[in-house]
């Protein structure tokens, strides 16, 4: 029981990781039916970038909140510059191409960024810096740390924050209507490019928060880190329906989920055969899953018949 | 009707739209082959011909969804050459696009939101929804349904109301009438008139070329991508050609 708790804990809290990083895949999916590989790579930027900032701030001696809350500020705007110009530069010009020729493209993106990060930053791993003392708490023989609980409770804010903007707000409003009909939405006098910007750079700003959740958890960062995970949230966003939001969150937190129980139990269920170490497997088991008996998703109302 | 008018009607003497030699091509084809027409402040214009005759590629043109290859527009007595689709709507152009382009996972409110997305005189807005909620009571009824749901005659007032709510000059309709019962062919006909009568410009295309023509004061009749006859509504009701083409006389 122990067990299934703290997985369910750990499963939770890696989820809504997940589940911003799969909303930059989705707001991006939902608006251009573009699948934005490079996606992943803007988190591990912005992990990278506060990495920088906070050794730097710490080393000068500057107060840990403060800190902590200039290099937050720092990763986002980074980052939503990142996803601005990813954008103009590598989509833009492609608007009216083939899919395929986007795709391509966001995989030579997220290829050059990965190169770019390891020259900025090498190849070594980084000790994230402990941001806060790290209480434990014990809850039914399970444990959830503080910067777990800052985690999950920060990913939901920050969730339904975005449902105000998308739900709630004249940009949010141009937005679905962009995704839904740029020709219509041009009519009613949307600048649809400066429309696409902004979701790109809204995006971004959650993959910076995302990255920064993931190395402080883990206490590491790498210019690797992005590729899996972008992966994986790429993976959630499927699951709850690509350019569903709803669905994007529902995703990656049953992914998270999906993976963490996997990972704790998979050695009592192939005898020993199989470990923890293959906890990777079970999120592309989902994707291939999904894809095979469900293309649109949990919560897609349409086939993604554009991916 | 005690309302101001509908549209913001700024007063000179040059035509509210003026259109010289208009030549589109898109995909390969010459789908405008030169075209001249206007439209005066305050009038109703026709825009009659079959299918294919380049009739919706004209208006598409007008909104700017479309770049022409060779001619003028001017609107107000400016070049439109440079300015994008999305700048046209503060400059007072609608267009209500043919297969009326609703949003369809928006609300009915939302959906005349959007319509206003130009505007930030939040007090106005809210008092043009309130005046197309009296004009389309339906809607009101069913302002918070998703716009999808709703019929095509519903989808048709959205569409229209919509646009009104941008507060346009000149308010173009791309077949209104298409896949619409009778009487709801006959409600939207008796809305159009209304805004007409309030003094909007509108240019007004149509498969239904007699009930076009019987609202409208001008006609354009359009052919293969060119203009072939022009004239007022009643003469070209009267005319042979009008009659054996289009008017199954």
């Amino acid at each position: 029981m122990e067990i299934f708790l703290q997985q369910i804990i750990n499963g939770l809290v890696q989820g809504s990781v997940y589940a911003l990083v799969a909303l930059g895949y989705t707001m991006v999916y939902g608006i251009l039916g573009l699948i934005n590989f490079a996606h992943g790579e803007v988190v591990m930027v912005g992990a990278m970038l506060a990495l920088s900032a906070l050794t730097a701030l710490l080393g000068w001696g500057v107060p840990p909140l403060l800190a902590v809350l200039f290099s937050l500020i720092l990763a986002m705007a980074g980052c939503m510059a990142l996803g601005y110009g990813i954008e103009r530069i590598a989509y833009r010009p492609l608007r009216h191409a083939p899919r395929l020729a986007p795709l391509i493209t966001a995989i030579g993106i997220s290829i050059v960024l990965q190169n770019l990060a390891m020259m900025v930053w090498g190849r070594q791993y980084h000790a994230f810096p402990q941001l806060i003392a790290n209480h434990p708490h014990l809850i039914g023989g399970a444990i959830i740390n503080d910067i777990q609980i800052i985690i999950f409770i920060m990913a939901l804010a920050i969730m339904a924050g975005l449902m105000v903007v998308v739900h709630r707000t004249r940009l949010g409003r141009a937005m679905r209507a962009v995704a839904e009909n740029q020709h219509a939405a041009q009519l009613m006098g949307v600048d649809i490019n400066r429309v696409i910007s902004l979701t790109f750079m809204l995006g971004s700003a959650l993959a910076a928060i995302a990255g920064i959740m993931v190395s402080a958890n883990y206490g590491l960062a790498h210019y690797y880190m992005g590729f899996l995970l972008g992966l994986k949230a790429f993976t959630a966003a499927v699951l709850g329906g690509i350019g569903n939001l709803r669905g994007a969150m529902l995703g990656g937190l049953l992914l998270g989920l999906i993976e963490s129980l996997g990972a704790g139990y998979i050695g009592d269920l192939t005898g020993g055969f199989l470990g923890s170490n293959y906890q990777d497997v079970f999120a592309f088991f989902v994707l291939i899953a999904v894809l095979v008996f469900r293309p649109s998703g949990l919560l897609g109302e349409r086939l993604a018949e554009r991916a | 009707m005690t309302n101001p008018p509908l549209g913001n009607s700024a007063n000179s003497g040059n035509p509210l739209l003026e259109v010289r030699d208009l030549q589109v091509a898109y995909g390969g084809i010459h789908a405008i082959k030169g075209i001249d027409l206007h439209i005066e402040r305050g009038e109703l214009v026709a825009l009659i011909g079959s299918n294919g005759a380049g009739k919706t590629t004209t208006l598409k043109t007008l909104a700017g969804l479309l770049h022409p290859a060779g001619g003028k527009i001017k609107y107000d007595g400016k070049s439109l050459h440079d300015i994008a689709a999305h700048q046209r709507v503060p400059m007072g152009i609608a267009l209500v696009p043919e297969g009326r382009g609703v949003f369809a996972r928006l609300t009915v409110v939302e959906n005349l939101l959007m319509g206003a997305y130009s505007r930030n005189d939040q007090h106005e807005i809210a008092v043009d929804l309130a005046r197309m909620y009296t004009l389309f009571p339906r809607l009101a009824e069913r302002k918070d349904q998703l716009a999808g749901t709703l019929s095509g005659g519903e989808q048709q007032m959205v569409a229209m109301a919509r646009a009104l709510m941008s507060r346009p000059a000149l308010l173009m309709l791309d077949e209104p009438s298409m896949g619409l019962a009778p009487l709801m062919v006959k409600k939207i006909f008796e809305t159009i008139l209304n805004i007409a009568e309030q003094g909007m410009s509108i240019l007004l295309v149509e498969q239904n070329a007699r009930l076009a023509l019987q609202v409208a004061h001008r006609g354009y009749v359009m052919e293969s991508g060119l203009i072939t006859l022009s004239g007022a509504s009643g003469e070209l009701l009267g005319s042979d050609a009008v009659q054996r083409a289009y008017l199954g006389g």
